[in-house]
């Protein structure tokens, strides 16, 4: 088969499966876009504006744990989706974006809408490739599936100029269908050595913790996960990333830990003599100040990524591997041991968890006559039955989703955690939706997040995606105004959020339906009506109590022990 | 400590930069960096010297080892290993001075590789630290110019770093 660069493209997308490039066109990638227009295989979303590409390609990368695409022009094309890409980079996703270049003889030249995209990304890339030749193209784009969904995946660039494109030159096509890299082998599976050594002191725990991550979604470890807590009786607590991984209804499960985490998560992080982390890798927001971090726990760590190990915190038992394969061996040696954990000592522990528990951390006042933000979170959980696959921007209204959604499957809870976009809910939403069709899919946003990618509500109408849209309007950017009223003596510095739409009216003329509700009584009917209307984007537009704050809170450089439960219960 | 690292990388366009990059944005020391290409042309080797605390020095080479073009890499300071590296300096030799840099050359087994009325270009290979004791030796104010390659290496023994 002779394919001219630009049906090589097209074909190579086609014989990887690929469902859905999102994408915006432009001159670099045109002889690309007339490709796509002569086949229908691959569906291609136009977005309105390339930073709405990268993250709809990762939230549906997010949702299925397939790679998601996008495909942009040169120059503003491409520095337009680096928010998307380092949004993806942060979490460990899956996406390759197909980005147009100038021709190869004027490369350097600054030749129209040229930007070194290669350079740009370098640093928020899993890898990048220069495409230089026609004839290395089908190759490279077969390594760049391979790189971004192997091993600790992630975003993986190629840029390609348009003179590789050229509609007049044909070669023979042959997409490989396996590539082996000399340089790049990830680790199939952990080191039995390792493995037995953190069986014995899983066996030897007197006040273990199980603290896992977003790996153990990445890693499909879910199921394998669900045995190892079983089987030990362990408590189980989660990073932000990681959050339904484990059923959070489940009663071993302690809530989110870090700095909004419960109370008895982080209580017995600071208590524990045994951590065992799985897929998570010791972000600043989970273990607060490093010298209060689990002082006094032996630490077992399983990593697909060296480089996450003994990063932060030295760890006492490393084991490299990918958590599915290292869970089961995991789970096998336990059981071939026959020998249990310490019971009497884990059920003493289980009696300090209760007790802490028994602070209920995450209560909030709920007779006030303002809608409060939790109690929208738990009625949208009411409403839709936990059935829900939610997107989320950055924020306060994040973190009562975090805390008041229990999600009880992984790939359900989709955000943006390591870079912290604003704007990524909405597209994201959009992957996600496209990926399930007939699946309930809401983004939770505030009002500050959602006008970020605002122009994506186009998208939305073009394909007729039905999202439903939660806006927790609280008039301000309830994350930094809550840190201006602790650390900067209530100095509101522009974190008022001034002159907003009219939202029910804006998602009107984006021909979608526009609901608000103020009062706590009008909520659960307003969701229901709004989730009732299957086969439309409904944006509803919840009025908030502008000063609420999120609690537990561990200030930046404190210790899990030194937790914030709310302005009148303080600990000492 | 300073370790001195080697690494085998794809010969491709970028995988220098990629090196670089990685020390800037992590904010590591790079104390000095060589590279070309092996006998085998779609590879290079690299060459880099670098300080840091063990915990740190640890990362370098977990991160260096995570880079998709790094094909192996070895910390030579782990074992017995053999360092050279190559200076040409540039004196001004004119009078009495000619004698005497003539003989610091000679103590120090370098040569002089090129000669005009009035200076020098010596060369000299060696560990780093005699190379610092020679620039040291020149006397006062006849040094015109310095170029030193930065250090190379490679591990005592049999063993070699190849695929
Ligand atoms: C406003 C805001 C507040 C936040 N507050 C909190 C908070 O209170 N608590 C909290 O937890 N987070 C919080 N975060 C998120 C935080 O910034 C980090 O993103 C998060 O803690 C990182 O989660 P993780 O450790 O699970 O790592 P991830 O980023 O999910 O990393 C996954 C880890 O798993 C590894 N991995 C990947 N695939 C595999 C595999 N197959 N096998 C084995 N390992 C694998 C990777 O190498 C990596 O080390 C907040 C973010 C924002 C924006
Ligand atoms: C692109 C971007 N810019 C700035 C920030 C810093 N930031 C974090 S939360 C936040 C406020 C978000 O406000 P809103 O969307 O209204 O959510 P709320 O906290 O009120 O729920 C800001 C500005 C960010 N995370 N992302
Ligand atoms: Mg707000």
């Amino acid at each position: 088969m002779e394919l001219t660069g630009a049906e090589i493209v097209v074909q190579a997308l086609i014989d990887e499966g690929v469902e859905y490039v999102f994408g915006y066109p432009g001159g670099a990638v045109l002889h690309i876009y007339d490709a796509l227009f002569k086949q229908d295989r691959v569906k291609h979303i136009l977005v309105r504006h390339e930073q709405g590409a990268t993250h709809a390609a990762d939230g549906y990368a997010r949702a299925t744990g397939k790679c998601g695409v996008c495909l942009v022009t040169s120059g503003p094309g491409a520095t337009n989706a680096v928010t998307g890409i380092a949004t993806a980079y942060m979490d460990s996703i899956p996406v390759v974006i197909l980005t147009g270049q100038v021709p190869t003889p004027v490369i350097g030249s600054d030749a129209f809408q040229e930007v070194d995209t290669v350079g740009i990304t370098r640093p928020c890339v899993k890898h990048n490739f220069l495409v230089k030749e026609v004839n290395n193209l089908a190759e490279i784009i077969k390594k760049a599936f391979y790189i971004a969904t192997s091993g600790r995946p992630g975003p993986v660039v190629v840029d390609i100029p348009k003179d590789v494109t050229d509609p007049n030159r044909r070669i023979p096509y042959h997409y490989p269908r396996e590539i082996r890299m000399r340089s790049y082998n990830p680790v199939q599976k952990g080191h039995l050595g390792q493995i037995k050594k953190a069986v014995d002191a899983i066996l030897e725990a007197k006040r273990p913790v199980i603290y896992t991550g977003g790996g153990v979604i990445l890693g499909e470890g879910s199921e394998t996960l669900r045995e190892l807590v079983k089987l030990t009786g362990f408590p189980i607590t989660s990073t932000l990333m990681g959050l339904g991984a484990y059923p959070m209804t489940d009663a071993q499960f302690l809530g989110m830990l870090g700095m909004h985490g419960t109370y008895e998560a982080n209580m017995a992080m600071h208590e524990t003599d045994t951590l065992i982390a799985i897929g998570a890798r010791f972000d600043d927001r989970v273990t607060g100040k490093i010298e209060h971090f689990c002082p006094h726990a032996k630490i077992i760590h399983v990593d697909v990524d060296p480089s996450s190990i003994s990063k932060n915190v030295r760890v006492d038992i490393p084991i490299v591997g990918p958590v599915a394969s290292v869970l089961q061996d995991m789970v096998r040696l336990l059981r071939e041991q026959g020998r249990e954990a310490d019971r009497a000592a884990l059920a003493d522990w289980w009696t300090q968890i209760e007790q802490w528990r028994g602070m209920k951390c995450l209560a909030y006042d709920r007779t006030s006559d303002k809608i409060k933000p939790q109690y929208a979170v738990e009625t949208l959980y009411k409403v839709t039955g936990g059935e829900l696959y939610l997107t989320s921007d950055v924020g306060q209204h994040q973190m009562f989703a975090a805390q008041f959604y229990p999600f009880d499957k992984p790939r359900r809870w989709i955000n943006s955690g390591g870079l912290g976009t604003m704007g990524f809910g909405l597209p994201a939403a959009m992957g996600v939706q496209l990926a399930f069709p007939d699946a309930a899919v809401a983004c939770i946003s505030g009002e500050a997040s959602i006008l970020m990618c605002i122009q994506e509500m186009a998208t939305c109408k073009q394909y007729e995606l039905p999202i439903k849209v939660v806006l927790l309007n609280n008039g301000y950017m309830g994350m930094v105004r809550q840190w201006q009223e602790f650390f900067y003596e209530s100095r509101y510095s522009h974190s008022y959020v001034d002159a907003l739409p009219d939202f029910v009216k804006l998602a009107e003329s984006f021909g979608h339906v526009g609901m608000r509700v103020e009062r706590p009584g009008d909520l659960e009917g307003a969701m229901r009506e709004a989730f009732g209307m299957k086969d439309r984007f409904v944006f509803l537009d919840v009025i908030v109590d502008p000063t609420e704050n999120v609690y537990p809170m561990i200030a930046a450089g404190k210790g899990h022990h030194e937790m914030h439960l709310s302005p009148e219960r303080e600990l000492a | 400590m300073r370790h001195i690292l080697s690494v085998l990388l794809e010969n491709e366009a970028g995988a220098l930069s990629r090196v670089a990059g990685l020390f800037s944005a992590r904010g590591y020391n790079i104390e000095s960096l060589t590279v070309a290409p092996t006998d085998d042309p779609s590879l290079s080797r690299m060459t880099l010297v670098t300080t840091g605390s063990e915990d740190i020095v640890e990362q370098i080479k977990k991160q260096l080892n995570k880079l998709i073009d790094t094909v192996k890499l070895l910390d030579l300071s782990e074992g017995p290993h053999i360092e050279r590296e190559m200076m040409m300096i540039k004196v001004r030799a004119v009078g009495e001075d000619r004698e005497e840099l003539k003989r610091l050359a000679d103590i120090f087994r370098a040569n002089i590789i090129d000669v005009t009325d009035t200076s020098y270009v010596v060369e000299l290979t060696g560990a780093s630290k005699k190379l610092d004791a020679f620039i040291k030796a020149v006397p006062e104010g006849l040094i015109v110019e310095v170029v030193r390659s930065g250090p190379t290496g490679i591990a005592r023994g049999e063993k070699g770093l190849t695929l």
